[in-house]
């Protein structure tokens, strides 16, 4: 079973994830839907990446095949290599990709009832990873439990973890579930969506809590959301998905203040912001995202794109360095914006 | 591409579109509890304005929506729609009034009848009054146009075959059918994606101003709200914190909820300008493991006092009432005077 | 929306030759198997079983070869029986048949003929003479007549109480509760017996007293499924917009209501089937000689099933058949149904 061996402090900057090309592709009643389609990532340790896109651009898809949930089936193909801490993800046996869960990667999904055993006590959602995967006795187990409630920021963590979910607020369930995925010191965090079920003044305390368990814990976070605003300021780097491919990869200062892609300008200056005074019409992205299952020819947001030419239309762009951009940020698009351009229109 | 507000440059506007007087709304629980969703709400609407209602889930926002078109009827207070006290009505004069004031629901795919086809769905309101189908098709093809869709092809689509930002513009067609003199517009964008809000945003902005239309515009985003509206009322738990022109209102704000809110934006959204750092640093401390207290039996006195960083004893014993501070700016607040000081 | 399922065109190729060949002969089979006069009765059912299911492995890949993969072979056998049945009821008097009641005019026919599936009785006779074939047909006639009439009686009535009680809620859904969980409290069979001593034992009795046993099924689903859509925020909307009650619950509830209520009228035919069966069995039912199955049945009663099995087999088999073709055809129908209101 191929273990995980924890690479030394002193080892070469060999990146924790490692993704090459990795598409994943459902084959449903009506054809082959390609959710994700060709994307290469990689990820150091405690690096945090933000992930965007519009619901059905493929960003938790992504997430799930990165994590090994979804894997090549009857139903699915996943092609490239996700290589997690050396070991390629896919071609593990589905017992080896579980002993990597936890321990190695784990994740925290958006709605916090659901990820919760509704008739199973907090403390014991804990302690039962903890005494699987690092073998604790009972007592051992209620202890880490304890500590791990203290470390997500939940007041009087022996009272709660003697509750069940339903008695907590949405919050205080987000925090749960974060300690649940910490429980096994893994080295990689995958976040998928986890504020968006929460209200406003929650969302801030749930983010600025992965935010500070990331530094702390050195640990590689990898957030992904509908929402730029909750990535902005949050993450080191951004990968924007538009249709199952990313069409720009950069820092995430570099995104907002010098989108080099249409899109991903298109998406900032659509979010209405304190600045703007009343009733001022946003600049919307007209049209809607292609059906997957029939993708346009060429750049994908070729038809919504108001710089597109025939050269959009017929030829798909690569994933390409950002001209005057010398921190390694790429962008897909034949046509980038001009690193002296505004960002606003 | 900014626009004016598109209501006269009068400061106060002569006819009110819509008046509510201290609305209560409670829901039993059973075993002798109640839910305080709305205790003693004001609201004025001016014709031809749009209201923002800002608060959390749980704040009584979308209960005092569905309360101002009697769906449920308060337990108590007086709603006028124009010179009509809806309150006032029996049940066949309130089914007549209750096609002026439209609303438009947060989830569009569940606010439309999956078993119908668009034109029927947009055909209801002039049906369910008896209209004859003789114009039917022109009709609902030029309100269809109207809010973006192409009639050819959605018409005979049922819900499910449209995305969810086509659903809330079906719905919003289905509102303007009635020709209202009032929209509500209850989270009409929190279940959409970013680019599809923005569409959604524009739409209202423009409609409201064709028809010269009121809105009471009801969210949770501070600037969503503060886009689409000229006046913001921010609620708490059932009550009414501040109430302030939207217009800079991220400047202007003093109630301790509505700097909590503010500095709880994201980034993105905050704007370029570094004016919410105050806020932000004054309210931040109180927010960490704050929890929204039970709405069966909500705190005395000022019902944000637990989680507020300004509390004394007095917000403990006494409720404070709404004070205006400025033109059109009012806030229920025992510590006016220090939260403007704050630095 | 349009199901565009991936059709392989290629035209006969080996497999298909391979599946019509295996549906041929399971035809054979079957006809060799229900005709031979020389082998014993376990053997000729065997082999005629053996030609079945082969005929409908053949069939079957058939299909799939030129309709694709989402055929079933089951779903359109269980239909094809019941297009069949309803031509035989519709057309019975003008088909060339043995005599079904009058034993007068049966003394000169064999006794307890065997199933020859040839001839003038090709399912045989029953103790008087009477033919099967025709028994078995008109005894159709009326079992079908009286659960599709229960069926629909109580889908209406049941389904109509289950939306106002669903949409009124308070003391309405009360009543209609207290009432329907009363008739679930007596045992089916001594509410039909105490039902049949008062009523005449007549087709349109012995329907309305069988729909008392679906309707507090249906209510329950028709109420359940209201208070489901009753909160859903279209109906909030069309009471904003001014809609009467009335035309809440028909233009909104309704058509919603409608699907899973029908899938389940769909099983209830089959379930009444065997009911009424049951009924006409326990004698309480359509008297003889008018024929049903399961007076037919009844027929078997002592000595005589052992000495004569296929006067109990034969209208047993267009029973099950029947009951089972229902059940297929109503699960893919709830299937398809399901699967749609998922997606909304």
């Amino acid at each position: 079973m191929g273990l995980p061996e924890r690479e030394t402090v002193t080892s070469a900057p060999v990146p924790l994830l490692q993704a090459t090309d990795v598409a994943t592709v459902f084959r449903t009643p009506r054809g082959a839907m390609r959710a994700v389609d060709g994307v290469s990532l990689s990820l150091a340790r405690g690096e945090t990446l933000g992930i965007v896109g519009e619901s059905g651009s493929g960003k938790s898809v992504l997430g799930r095949t990165l994590m090994g949930l979804i894997t090549d089936g009857p139903e699915t193909s996943v092609t490239g290599s996700v290589l997690l801490g050396g070991n390629d993800v896919h071609a593990l046996t589905p017992a080896g990709r579980r002993t990597l869960w936890g321990t190695e990667v784990a994740m925290v999904f958006q709605d916090p009832m659901t990820s919760l055993n509704p008739v199973k006590k907090i403390g014991r959602h804990l302690s039962e990873s903890v005494r699987l995967h690092l073998g604790l006795s009972r007592a051992e187990s209620r202890d880490r439990a304890v500590d791990l409630l203290c470390q997500v920021g939940i007041p009087e963590p022996a009272r709660r973890a003697g509750q069940y979910p339903h008695e907590l607020s949405g919050g205080m369930r987000q925090r749960v579930v974060i300690a649940m995925a910490l429980a096994c010191g893994p080295r990689l965090l995958i976040a998928d969506e986890p504020t968006t079920a929460l209200d406003v003044t929650v969302q801030k305390q749930i983010l600025d809590l992965l935010q500070s368990l990331g530094e702390e814990l050195r640990m590689a976070t990898i957030l992904i959301s509908h929402d730029l605003g909750t990535i902005a300021g949050r993450t080191d780097r951004v990968a924007v998905m538009y249709a199952g491919r990313l069409v720009e990869h950069a820092r995430t200062a570099e995104v907002f203040d010098n989108p080099r892609h249409p899109y991903s300008r298109a998406l900032i200056a659509s979010i209405p912001h304190l600045d703007l005074s009343p009733h001022t019409l946003l600049p919307a992205i007209e049209g809607r995202p292609p059906n997957l299952l029939n993708p346009p020819a060429g750049c994908r947001f070729a038809p919504r794109c108001v710089v597109a030419t025939d050269l959009c239309t017929t030829q798909s762009p690569a994933l390409t360095g950002r001209a005057g951009d010398d921190t390694g940020g790429a962008v897909a698009c034949h046509h980038p914006l001009g690193a002296a351009k505004e960002a606003t229109v | 591409m900014t626009l004016a507000p598109h209501a006269p440059a009068t400061p106060e506007p002569a006819r009110p579109a819509l008046t509510v007087r201290d609305l209560v709304v409670e829901f039993p629980v059973g075993r002798g509890q109640k839910v305080h969703a709305v205790s003693g709400v004001d609201l004025d609407l001016p014709a031809g304005r749009t209201l923002g209602i800002l608060g959390e889930s749980g704040c009584g926002k979308s209960t005092v929506g569905r309360a101002l078109i009697q769906l449920p009827p308060p337990d108590a207070g007086t709603v006028r729609l124009g010179a009509e006290e809806l309150t006032a009505l029996g049940p066949e004069e309130l089914r007549r009034a209750r096609a002026r004031i439209q609303i438009i629901m947060q989830d569009p795919v569940s606010a439309l009848n999956p078993r119908r086809k668009v034109k029927d769905l947009v055909w209801e309101g002039p049906s369910i009054w008896g209209r004859a189908a003789a114009d039917k098709d022109a009709e609902v093809d030029a309100i269809l146009r109207s809010v973006g869709l192409d009639p050819a092809t959605v018409r005979d689509r049922r819900p499910h075959e449209l995305s969810g930002g086509q659903c809330q513009r079906v719905c919003i067609a289905r509102a303007l059918m009635l020709d209202p003199e009032v929209l509500i517009c209850d989270e009409p964008v929190s279940s959409l994606d970013v680019s599809v809000q923005a569409q959604i945003l524009n739409l209202l902005e423009t409609t409201t101003r064709e028809r010269g239309l009121s809105m009471v515009f009801i969210a949770h985003d501070v600037s969503v709200v503060k886009n689409v509206s000229d006046q913001v009322m921010v609620m708490y738990l059932g009550k009414v914190c501040e109430v302030l022109p939207s217009d800079g209102m991220h400047l202007a704000a003093v109630h301790p909820y509505t700097r909590l809110l503010l500095a709880s934006l994201p980034e993105a959204q905050r704007g370029r300008s570094d004016a919410l750092a105050h806020a932000s640093a004054s309210a931040e401390p109180a927010a960490v493991a704050a929890e929204l207290p039970s709405p069966l039996d909500p705190p005395s006195g000022c019902r944000f006092r637990t989680r507020c960083p300004l509390a004394t004893d007095r917000c403990a014993e006494e409720a404070p009432g709404l004070l205006e501070i400025a033109p059109g700016h009012r806030i229920a607040c025992h510590h006016i005077e220090s939260t403007r000081s704050l630095p | 929306m349009s199901e565009i399922a991936p059709r392989t065109r290629t035209a006969l190729a080996p497999p298909v030759v391979v599946a019509t060949a295996l549906a041929v002969a399971g035809l054979v089979l079957l006809v060799f198997g229900a005709t031979t006069p020389v082998l014993i009765a376990p053997a000729k059912a065997a082999i005629a079983l053996l030609g079945i299911g082969l005929f409908l492995n053949g069939a079957s890949r058939v299909g799939k070869a030129l309709a694709g993969p989402g055929f079933d072979v089951l779903f359109w056998a269980s239909a094809a029986w019941l297009v069949l049945l309803a031509l035989a009821i519709v057309f019975v008097d003008w088909l060339p048949l043995g005599e079904d009641r009058d034993v007068a005019a049966t003394v000169t026919e064999p006794v307890f003929g065997i199933p020859t599936f040839t001839g003038t009785h090709p399912l045989g006779t029953n103790g008087s003479g009477l033919d099967l074939l025709a028994r078995s047909l008109y005894g159709a006639r009326s079992s079908l007549l009286i659960s599709l009439t229960a069926v629909v009686v109580g889908t209406i009535v049941g389904g109509l109480i289950g939306i106002v009680a669903g949409y009124f809620r308070k003391a309405v859904d009360r009543v209609v509760g207290m009432a329907t969980n009363s008739l679930l409290a007596v045992p089916p069979l001594i509410l039909l017996i105490a039902l049949a001593t008062v009523l005449e034992p007549r087709l349109r009795n012995v329907a309305l007293s069988l729909s008392l046993l679906t309707i507090p099924g249906m209510v329950r689903l028709s109420r359940a499924t209201t208070v489901a859509y009753a909160n859903r925020e279209f109906v909030t909307a069309a009471r904003a917009m001014g809609a009467k009650r009335s035309r809440i619950m028909a233009r909104e509830l309704l058509p919603n209501v409608l699907l899973p209520i029908m899938s389940l009228a769909v099983v209830m035919i089959s379930v009444l089937i065997v009911a009424e069966a049951s009924l006409s069995f326990l004698g309480l039912g359509i008297q003889p000689p008018e024929p049903t199955w399961g007076n037919m049945i009844a027929e078997g009663e002592g000595d005589v099933f052992e000495a004569h099995p296929h006067i109990v087999l034969v209208p047993g088999a267009f029973l099950f058949l029947t009951v089972f073709a229902f059940n297929i055809v109503g699960e893919k129908a709830r299937q398809r149904w399901d699967s749609r209101s998922v997606k909304l």
